[in-house]
């Protein structure tokens, strides 16, 4: 048995574009344990629900994080409308929903890529990241917005896309798929990519049921758990069906996003086709009073808002439970056991967002 | 850009900004805007960078990681903030956590607005960087110049 020591990760470091600490006791060269610090991003913005309006707020959930963004400002909204009893148009739903599956494009596209470059395979990354600006184009032609969008507020959205335009998106989306698949195909056959990533850092069903994991790391490890099951906002009537890898190694959990990036094409193009007409909002008179839960699945995994309302123009409390947060005990057990020269990509494989977690 | 004798290189540290500002930074390597054509990497080594880009706001923890991290590099440096809440703190301004803008902390040279800042504008800010780099670079050649 040789030595323990402990080599310090983060917060600064090459491959992590945010900044998470984590204290590797090694013995050789093989982690015995991980121990993460983090508050190096937590900004206390919970509280401003004391400062703002409950409207005006929607623009900071939406800065919760800035690759989940619109996700976030969906989910509150969410909350608010339910408390407020709000029936939102089914057309403000559908774009909505188009929306979120934009963003977890742009989002698994960006993870796909930080991944490439964190197991050295810069072409991909360049690559990944070159497709993810096409999915931008859509998004900034539609909200004004590449990562902050500002289009959802309580009640609806606050711009509609016409007919011509939803059917220019699927055109492009048409044309681009190709190149998602091809780039898909690298993870899947890439013989440099499966032996970097296949049986490394596994995660059990068991493990991660027990650990708390959400989203692709749970799916990946063969839990079938995906709240667009549940059918908010449009999910409910476009035929969605969650993708599971069953191994719980870090090449699954790569494939289920990549998978999810062809499924939410899928999503979109379904959307515009039962895409229906009418208002995009509903107007939104008095204050909230009472308390909700709402739920989403951002493109990291599972997402709860819980907002507590007592009938004033400010919320008395608001709570976000993020993916990040829940998925880093199991990260924690994934890290254990594998060599130090690993430790990059496995942290890479949750989708870590400081930002969500820390707010 | 004539006066880019050297190829100048940055780091990146996320203050305690949402992300946002993070991957446009990253945007900025990457094929549609392409800052490596112009010779600037990103390294994640302060004592080899030139220009220390930084995002987001500062708080209690992230304070004494961005003076470290800003006192390793090598002299001439220059600082961008990058975004709104590098810059004062933006919407998070009045978050019990944040205590302002990255110039509470360390001197900065250029600022880039935005919320989240575009690519575009970062380019320009690093591009306006580097100018000022120029001068740093060119006034400690004059000093150094005088003692001998």
């Amino acid at each position: 048995m040789g030595n323990q020591i402990v080599v310090p990760f983060g917060p600064q470091h090459p491959v992590l574009p945010e900044p998470i600490h984590l204290d590797l006791v090694l013995e050789d060269e093989r982690v015995v344990e991980a121990v993460p610090t983090i508050g190096y991003v937590h900004r206390g913005l919970e509280k401003l629900v004391e400062k703002r309006d409950y409207k005006d707020y929607v623009l900071i959930a939406e800065r919760i994080c800035g690759i989940c963004s619109f996700t976030h400002s969906v989910t509150y909204c969410n909350a608010i409308e339910r408390i407020m009893g709000i029936e939102v148009p089914a057309r403000a739903q559908f774009i909505r929903t188009i929306w979120m599956e934009y963003s977890r494009m742009h989002s698994h596209l960006l993870w796909l890529g930080l991944t490439a470059d964190a197991m050295g395979f810069e072409n991909l990354f360049m690559n990944a990241w070159r497709l993810r600006e096409e999915i931008l184009d859509d998004m900034e032609a539609t909200t004004g917005g590449r990562v902050i969008q500002g289009s959802c507020k309580v009640g609806g959205i606050r711009r509609d896309i016409s007919d011509d335009k939803l059917g220019e998106m699927v055109d492009h989306l048409k044309k681009i798929r190709p190149l998602l698949e091809e780039s898909n195909r690298i993870f899947t056959h890439d013989q440099t990519v499966r032996h970097r990533m296949r049986g490394l850092g596994v995660l059990s069903k068991e493990d991660a049921w027990d650990l708390g994991a959400v989203g692709p790391t749970a799916r990946g490890s063969g839990c079938d758990m995906d709240v667009r099951s549940s059918g908010y906002s449009a999910y409910g009537e476009l035929g969605f069906k969650p993708v599971v890898f069953t191994h719980g190694d870090c090449l699954d959990r790569c494939l289920v996003r990549s998978e999810e990036v062809l499924a939410a094409v899928d999503l979109v193009e379904r959307a515009v086709a039962k895409m229906p007409d009418g208002p995009i909002e509903e107007k939104v008179k008095g204050n909230p009073d009472g308390e909700y839960f709402a739920f989403s699945e951002q493109p990291r995994g599972e997402c709860m808002h819980y907002i507590k309302a007592n009938g004033k123009k400010n919320i008395v409390r608001h709570r976000v439970r993020t993916p990040t947060l829940t998925n880093i005990p199991p990260l924690v057990k994934m890290l254990e056991g594998i060599e130090m020269a690993d430790v990059p990509v496995v942290v890479l494989t949750i989708d870590p967002c400081i930002g969500c977690a820390e707010r | 850009m004539s006066y880019i004798t050297k190829s100048p290189w940055i780091i990146h540290y996320d203050g305690s900004s949402c992300n946002g500002c993070d991957i446009e930074v990253l945007a900025c390597l990457t094929p549609l805007y392409d800052l490596e054509r112009f010779g600037i990497v990103n390294t994640g080594n302060p004592k080899h960078a030139d220009v220390f880009l930084i995002t987001g706001g500062i708080n209690e923890q992230s304070r004494a990681v961005v003076k470290n991290t800003y006192e390793q590099m090598p002299d001439p440096k220059v600082v961008v903030a990058i975004g709104i809440c590098a810059a004062t703190g933006g919407v998070f301004r009045e978050c019990y956590n944040i205590m302002g803008g990255v110039d509470k902390v360390i001197p900065v040279d250029v600022y880039v607005p935005g919320c989240a800042a575009r690519p575009e504008s970062i380019i320009d800010g690093v591009v306006s960087a580097l100018g000022i780099l120029e001068e740093k670079r060119a006034k400690m050649a004059e000093k150094g110049g005088k003692k001998q």
